[in-house]
């Protein structure tokens, strides 16, 4: 296996957390340390404008 | 035989030229000159003309507070005698009606600019340029003509001005960046906040108008001006922004946003790359927290040129390093400070003059990218005064606005006409 | 009308006192709030305002606060409001989030399936496992984010992963299983909720439980994850024997898995549940993992003893109300497996399937976490409203028998699942009484002692409202055909056991 997964094993999870807050919760009540990400979906751009985008970023 | 050079893609050519108009940005000398009348150094300002905030607007479409604030310039000016004849002069067209960022200059709130008004002059002098911003004030500047809000202008115009004049001429100029960047030290954002920096250009000033020789009278209302005016620093903040950004402009194929500005109808941006163009959308309202007795149904939405000072990486986007601003805004400490992270996520740099002690001396971030918004959905954070809807108040309250993202959509699908289809 | 408080001597930072004024001012029966400190010029600009009928006994070191509407109740609660700890804010985004926490090394992630893509790919990027509990991403993204998690030499649990445990920890829905020799690698969330549940219940213990995605073991994906998940596990010092939970995979996954275990460094129990030749339910499974561990397995328990049930003649079946996926799959095998026809909303293959969810026939096992039933409603895993509403219907039925009832405890389950079902097992059983039936509700609570909920508590609660408890799920649909049928339930399939 590789150094990150006999990282995660050996370590346990050091957690951020995308989403649902509940998920960071149990994380917590298990003494699992979560950063939560106040995630907001990315903002709704018509066709051409997110075209363009995509290709000039 | 060598192989010709590739031809860099669209997207190299907009990372260079955002290099380079970064660069110039972030190479800004602001030094304050001068403190004159507006005809004498506002190019193109003509004898029935009024600069405004914000983007173009015709006077039947402006917001309430502003046309306060013009009706109050006419009588100063005394183009008319009573608020009646001020308003039949002006909507019969007497009075021509432009934005202050189409003659190098700013003004916070209605930002009104009339020919007698002295403005503060700053030269950018890494590049010969030089801006002006009106001064500021918490009644003319929100729509408030009565007696007692334009006798602040005129004492302005008549005492202080030509005394703090003379105390520049006597300094040979006042270099503001050393000024600013010890400001954002002591707790300043150099928008809502400006008292250090106020502080600090009084304490520069005072001993000039002394040698200056300026007289007992206007030296005292001066210098207990400078004692109690603790937004006084916000002009020049917004002068420096001004004088700054202007090099940064017509930079081809670059996506840097160089000016944000309101007027309480619309909120306009303006690109590099696509120079003298405005991208404009409805105003937002500001959320923010209000004096008592008023509430959000009497406030006008998003006004002023202010967000120049958003554009070169301070106010809101210093945030975290002011907690003082909270009380006029809102919020604790740990929303600052997600606020300025945030908006690390949409500038180019960071600036290597203006550091925050918060993070760690860290630069406070600079360039805003239209590409880098669109993609993130994170919009540039402006903090701000909030007006009255209607002319005849002074200040009701403050609070944060985002600038609306429809401005940077508008801005890049004309970016891509004028620069995609003929790559 | 406006009324004022004057609290003594209390200084409030003006910051707070700003946000005070707001919320007062956000309650039910208040128009408006201020809250200033009563300086001669606040007090000044209070009565300006219209907050101040008439003068008020304050000094500058004393707070006042002011509200106008109907309600002075408001006033009250000045206290409470002062004390309210401000909101915590995290990170926007993975990237701040990641570089706050430069030792993070998993990123769960649980946003919409059209998002949930491009976060695990930055999560990847990054140099973050995924934990993936998302579901409704399109293939070619599961595709694109298994190859890249190999390249970068990381785990890709997910997309649909409900359920893994790493060093004892659990991501997602998962129990507080005891450390153990059993790695465990699986394609559903609940399958291994159950085989972890029972091998802590064994008293043999779990190393790790690597979840990969209900589409993982497709021919598409080709056990991307699960053969990551198997190597680690062969590689791990705390690993001695490995089970592999899951619904039979595609065929040509299912020999390649067969052709590595063959050649694995330790001993392999492949439960392929519903292939011949896996063990036939998840607690054989269990049985058998903990064996090739080396940890002393229980004798297996006889059928378990039911009490008597006065059941009617007309009742003649069962119906399984599952809030797991996983275990309304073992039920139906285990009833194919006895030769007793049902229906389901999610039947095996070539297995009737139910012509309207909302209403059973014959013996049927319905699965209550399907999509058609939790579409904009909480799982039933977190909420048993629908589970409740559906065993009074069944109680009402004349021809019901038994009712199952599988109880899921753990992290990310209700607080209290057996006492959300209590309530309505016990009405359900009055109703069938005073029809004059006996209605027989069976429970197995799927969770363990060390689980926020506990095991022992949780089965009380269940018992007390008068269900019956069995010990593992085939063991509870085994009792439930004995007293639908009235075969004991020695005569059934034993070794489905």
């Amino acid at each position: 296996m590789s150094g990150q997964v006999e990282d995660l094993l050996a370590r346990g999870p050091d957690a951020v957390n995308v989403g649902v807050r509940d998920f960071a919760e149990a994380l917590e009540a298990q003494e699992v340390p979560v950063v939560q990400v106040e995630w907001e979906p990315p903002p709704e751009l018509d066709d051409d404008v997110a075209a363009l985008l995509e290709e000039l970023t | 035989m060598t192989t010709a050079p590739a031809v860099p893609s669209l997207k190299e050519r907009i990372d260079s030229a955002n290099e380079e108009a970064l660069a110039r940005l972030v190479a800004a000398d602001p030094v304050l000159v001068d403190v004159a009348p507006a005809s004498e150094v506002v190019e193109g300002l003509e004898d029935r003309m009024i600069l405004h905030s914000g983007p173009p607007i015709t006077w039947e479409r402006m917001c309430g507070a502003q046309r306060g604030s013009v009706l109050g310039l006419v009588l100063f000016e005394g183009w008319a005698g009573t608020i009646e004849e001020a308003e039949r002069l002006v909507a019969s067209g007497a009075v021509t009606l432009e934005p202050n960022h189409h003659h190098h200059g700013v003004g916070p709130m209605a930002g009104t600019t009339s020919p007698s008004l002295p403005v503060w002059v700053v030269e950018n002098e890494a590049f010969g340029n030089r801006a002006y911003c009106r001064p500021t004030d918490a009644a003319q500047q929100f729509g408030d003509y009565s007696d007692a809000a334009l006798q602040g202008i005129r004492e302005w115009r008549d005492l202080r001005a030509p005394a703090v004049r003379a105390a520049l001429r006597q300094l040979g100029g006042l270099p503001l960046k050393p000024l600013l960047a010890r400001a954002l030290a002591m707790g300043d954002e150099l928008h809502n906040r400006p008292n250090a920096l106020s502080a600090l250009v009084a304490t520069a000033l005072a001993p000039a108008l002394v040698q200056a020789g300026v007289e007992t009278e206007a030296l005292v209302k001066t210098l207990l001006w400078l004692r109690y005016d603790e937004f006084l620093g916000l002009a020049l903040s917004m002068a420096a922004a001004k004088a700054a950004t202007e090099p940064a402009e017509g930079v081809e194929a670059s996506t840097l946003v160089t000016t944000m500005a309101r007027n309480g109808v619309e909120f306009g941006i303006r690109v590099s790359g696509l120079p003298g163009r405005w991208f404009t959308a409805p105003a937002p309202a500001v959320d923010g927290l209000y004096l008592p007795g008023f509430g959000p149904q009497d406030a006008g939405l998003d006004l002023g040129d202010s967000a120049i000072t958003e554009t070169v990486g301070w106010g809101g986007f210093v945030l975290a390093g002011a907690p003082g601003i909270l009380a006029l805004v809102g919020g604790t400490p740990e929303q600052a400070t997600q606020v300025s992270r945030d908006m690390r996520e949409i500038t180019l740099g960071t600036s290597p003059d203006y550091r925050l002690p918060v993070f760690a001396f860290a630069g406070a971030p600079v360039g805003i990218d239209v590409r880098k918004v669109l993609k993130t959905g994170i919009r540039p954070t402006i903090d701000t005064a909030i007006a009255h809807r209607d002319p005849g108040h002074p200040k009701i309250g403050g609070g944060l606005v985002r600038a609306p993202l429809d401005c940077f959509a508008r801005a890049f699908r004309a970016f891509g006409q004028e620069y995609a289809e003929s790559a | 009308m406006t009324r004022a408080r004057v609290l003594r001597g209390r200084y409030v930072d003006s910051v707070v006192l700003m946000r005070l004024a707001r919320e007062l001012a956000s309650l039910d029966g208040v128009d408006d709030a201020a809250a200033m400190m009563g300086t001669d010029a606040n007090k000044a600009l209070l009565a300006d305002g219209g907050f101040l009928d008439g003068p008020v006994e304050a000094g500058p070191n004393d707070l006042v606060v002011a509200v106008k509407g109907a309600s002075g109740e408001a006033l009250g609660r000045v206290e409470e409001l002062l004390e309210a700890p401000a909101a915590a804010v995290g990170a926007r985004t993975l990237a701040q989030a990641a570089a706050l926490r430069p030792s993070a090394n998993v990123a769960v992630i649980s946003v919409p399936g059209a998002y949930a893509a491009a976060e695990a790919r930055t999560a990847l990027e990054l140099g973050l496992h995924v934990f993936l509990f998302s579901s409704n991403v399109p293939l070619e993204q599961e595709l694109e984010l298994k190859q890249l998690a190999a390249a970068r030499g990381l785990l890709c649990m997910g997309p649909d992963c409900g359920t893994a445990l790493i060093a004892g920890k659990g991501l997602g829905f998962a129990n507080a299983v005891r450390r153990g020799p059993v790695g465990v690698v699986g394609a559903s969330g609940t399958g291994i909720q159950a085989v972890t549940a029972l091998l802590d219940r064994f008293g043999a213990g779990v190393s790790h439980a690597i979840g990969c995605g209900s589409r993982d073991l497709s021919e598409a994906v080709a056990g991307a994850t699960a053969f990551a998940g198997l190597e680690a596990l062969a590689a791990d010092a705390a690993t001695s024997a490995i089970a592999v939970v899951s619904k039979p995979p595609a065929p040509a996954v299912a020999a390649r898995i067969r052709a590595w275990a063959a050649t694995a460094p330790k001993p392999v129990v492949l439960g392929f549940i519903g292939d011949r030749a896996s063990p036939p339910t998840l607690a054989a499974l269990a049985r058998a993992a903990a064996g090739a561990a080396g940890a002393a397995v229980p004798d297996q328990e006889p059928p378990e003893e039911l009490p008597h049930f006065d059941l009617a003649p007309s009742q003649r079946f069962l119906r399984g109300l599952y809030a797991g996926g996983t275990l309304a799959y073992e039920a139906q095998l285990v009833l194919r497996e006895a030769g007793i026809p049902c229906s389901s909303n999610a039947p095996l293959r070539g297995e009737r399937r139910l012509a309207s969810v909302a209403r059973s026939e014959g013996h049927t096992i319905l699965d209550l976490g399907a999509e058609e039933l939790t579409l904009g409603r909480p799982h039933p895993m977190i909420d048993a409203r629908l589970r409740c509403a559906r065993l009074l219907q069944e109680a009402e039925d004349p021809q019901v028998a038994v009712v199952l009832l599988d109880v899921v405890l753990g992290y990310g389950a209700a607080r209290d699942p057996a006492g959300d079902l209590a309530g309505a097992i016990g009405e359900a059983r009055a109703l069938a009484a005073r029809d004059g039936r006996e209605l027989a509700v069976l429970a197995h609570v799927l969770g363990t002692e060390r689980d926020p909920q506990g095991l022992r508590r949780q089965e009380r609660t269940l018992r007390r409202a008068g269900a019956v408890l069995l010990t593992t799920s085939s063991a509870m649909v085994e009792a439930a055909i004995s007293l639908a049928t009235r075969e004991p339930a020695a005569a059934l399939v034993g070794s489905a056991r």
